[in-house]
């Protein structure tokens, strides 16, 4: 409501308002739970995402040994999670041995978070602590997460799990909770940073088996489009029409 | 025509005693679940694997119970037929109490419980559990109008029976968001079936009206009110239409997926290789829960009998319970089909069939909130005009 003659002073009382606001905030920020910080700052990282980008992984499994677990490894020590056998441990991403059983015929792949572009566990999500950003990332917000697990049950890949029990020694970019979900998050760290690429990916390059390829499937000109383009592709469970993130060729 | 007449029961020792009885198992899951809060659910027998357990299998019975413990209001009130009607306000009570149980279990299993506020505040409206959160709020709330226009004095009938509609309506939508849980989740070999909803509804009907007939005989036991013989008869042989009804609809679930390729793993999992999930089907949900208490009640001369009745109820209550383990739990242990028609192995599982063993806890936790819904429905016939004075069949025939 305008006030005839008082116009100055009400923008002056708005401003003044608009101002105790935002250092209240501020401060409930700062002296609030470390969480409600954190939470502020995953609110700048999906402001970061960019819309035009949709990024993602193509894993040959031909180029990809049985024996090597070098994508599995990097991911932990980047995220910070541990496998140490029990059927309670989180694994972000694992190595799964597919046999044709007819012929023997046998290789091996890494299976993670396939970053659908319909994610199930978006859809389930009671609060929506699942989401997807505008680049196409699937991940969790760790602060409205509940741990009801819906999206662990609806998830086609077994991409998710639960944190079990109290975790030490997080990393900042990863930050993880007892009784939430977790899972792959693409380093959405090292991206939103301008590293353009993955731990997994790095460490699969590093290796020289040279199995997996990060990149925007909306750029043409990028690795993974051109690589796409020239040779066939599958998607996990394609009959589910998620339209993944990650694709594989040679299974 | 005499009136019925309704009042609260009297405060005897065996009330107390019970009420006591039941809050020592209410306090203890309290325990358990300030135990889980504190360790995480590595105590519990739960992992990432399967990741809802036996508070699940608590949790959606009670929630599916609740639904048809208002079968007996609704027959009276929606449907007309006056000699259930002295029945209504226990049956509405009752659901409430089921729900509140059953709700309380699902909510303390979380792994966050203490954000539950998030869960009230923050909606995402493609989730299921999202429109849960409000049907089964709306179904305590709309139930309770019910049971208070009931109660009120004079509240015309139409009122009441419009009040009535509304809950049986509310009930319908609710148990079919309950079996859409299973229903719509595509991932897993073992949902992903329209029929989940029919089926939890059909499955409501039987195990409510179970719980209703155990609960409404202990309770004129504990009051020393009379039960008519031919009222529990008439009670007993719609429980046996239901279990009917329920053995049918699991049936066409079974022979549905039998007829399909690729369904065949899953059903032969269930049916014959599962170990505890298909003794737990043929055993306690098909045989012990569904076809001898079906033959009991159908009996000309068991069927009448007292204890009978009470066995017969007993026994669709295990059954019930065994078949929501067999869904919640047996859907979980079958592995996901990632790679179709391939032979699968990894450190997480893939291809084998995963382990569960619930932990003393969960059980615990599942029983307090089994206790916590008897709790409050004793605490609902102790304060409130809930339970009329006789059921006795010449009172209920000159009513009906």
């Amino acid at each position: 409501m305008k006030i005839p003659g008082c116009g100055q002073t009400q923008k002056g009382a708005d401003m003044h308002r608009r101002n105790f606001l935002k250092t209240g905030a501020a401060l409930a920020t700062i002296s609030l739970a470390p969480g409600v910080t954190l939470m502020a700052m995953g609110q700048g990282v999906g402001a970061a995402a960019n819309p035009n980008a949709r990024w993602g992984l193509l894993i040959d499994a031909g180029k990809c040994p049985v024996d090597c677990s070098a994508c599995v490894t990097a991911c932990s020590q980047e995220h910070g999670w541990e496998n140490t056998g029990l059927d309670t441990d989180p694994q972000w991403i694992r190595k799964v041995t597919v046999k044709d059983p007819d012929t023997g015929y046998t290789n091996s792949l890494p299976v993670m978070c396939q970053h659908c572009e319909d994610p199930p566990c978006v859809d389930v999500c009671p609060t929506g602590a699942s989401f997807k950003r505008a680049d196409g990332i699937v991940l969790v917000d760790r602060h409205t997460c509940i741990g009801c697990r819906y999206c662990m049950m609806a998830c086609p890949y077994k991409a998710r799990s639960f944190v079990h029990e109290p975790v030490t020694g997080q990393k900042t970019t990863s930050p993880r909770g007892v009784g939430t979900v977790e899972g792959c998050n693409l380093c959405v760290h090292k991206i939103d940073r301008g590293d353009a690429t993955t731990a997994c990916v790095e460490a699969c390059t590093a290796t020289g088996n040279n199995a997996m390829i990060f990149g925007d499937l909306n750029d043409p000109d990028s690795d993974i489009s051109k690589a796409l383009a020239a040779y066939p592709s599958i998607e996990l469970r394609g009959d589910l029409g998620l339209n993944l993130g990650v694709r594989y060729q040679n299974i | 025509m005499e009136r019925v007449m309704y009042s609260e029961i009297k405060s005897t020792p065996l009330v107390w005693g019970l009420l006591v009885l039941l809050g020592v198992f209410v306090a203890a899951a309290g325990a358990v679940v300030l135990y889980i809060e504190h360790h995480g659910h590595i105590v519990t027998g739960m992992n990432n694997q399967i990741v809802w357990g036996l508070p699940h299998v608590f949790a959606i019975f009670l929630i599916v119970a609740a639904s048809g413990a208002l079968n007996i209001a609704s027959i009276g009130s929606v449907f007309g037929k006056l000699a259930y009607k002295p029945l209504s306000r226990l049956s509405a009570l009752l659901a409430i109490a089921l729900l509140v149980g059953g709700l309380a279990v699902l909510v303390l299993d979380l792994g966050r419980p203490d954000r539950l506020i998030v869960a009230m505040t923050t909606f995402n409206f493609t989730s299921i559990f999202t429109w849960n959160i409000l049907l089964y709020t709306g179904f305590i709330a709309i139930v309770g109008i019910y049971l208070y226009t009931q109660m009120a004095r004079r509240i015309p009938a139409h009122i009441v029976k419009a009040a009535g509609m509304a809950a049986f309506i509310w009930r319908l939508i609710l148990t079919t968001g309950t079996g859409s849980i299973f229903g719509w989740l595509v991932a897993r070999q073992a949902y992903d079936a329209a029929i989940m909803a029919p089926l939890f509804i059909v499955m409501s009907f039987a195990t409510g009206m179970a719980i209703f007939l155990l609960v409404i005989m202990g309770a004129s036991r504990l009051s020393g009110r009379v039960f008519g013989a031919e009222l529990r008869t008439r009670l007993a042989r719609l429980l046996a239409i239901f279990i009917a009804a329920l053995l049918y609809f699991t049936a066409i679930q079974h022979l549905t997926n039998l007829y399909a390729a690729e369904h065949s793993a899953v059903e032969a999992f269930i049916l014959r290789d599962g170990g505890i999930y298909t003794t737990l089907f043929w055993g306690l949900q098909v045989l012990a829960g569904g076809l001898v208490p079906m033959a009991i009640l159908f009996h000309p001369t068991l069927g009448s009998r007292a204890g009978m009745v009470v066995l017969s109820a007993i026994l669709v209550v295990i059954g019930g319970f065994a078949q929501l383990y067999v869904i919640v739990i047996g859907g979980q242990a079958f592995p996901l089909d990632i790679f179709p028609g391939y032979e699968v192995s990894s450190s997480f599982a893939d291809g084998v069939i995963n382990a569960y063993s619930p932990s003393m806890l969960e059980l615990t936790l599942g029983f307090g909130g089994v206790a916590l819904a008897l709790a409050i429905t004793v605490l609902g016939l102790k304060i409130l005009r809930i339970l009329p004075n006789s059921l006795s069949d010449v009172t209920v025939a000159e009513n009906g």
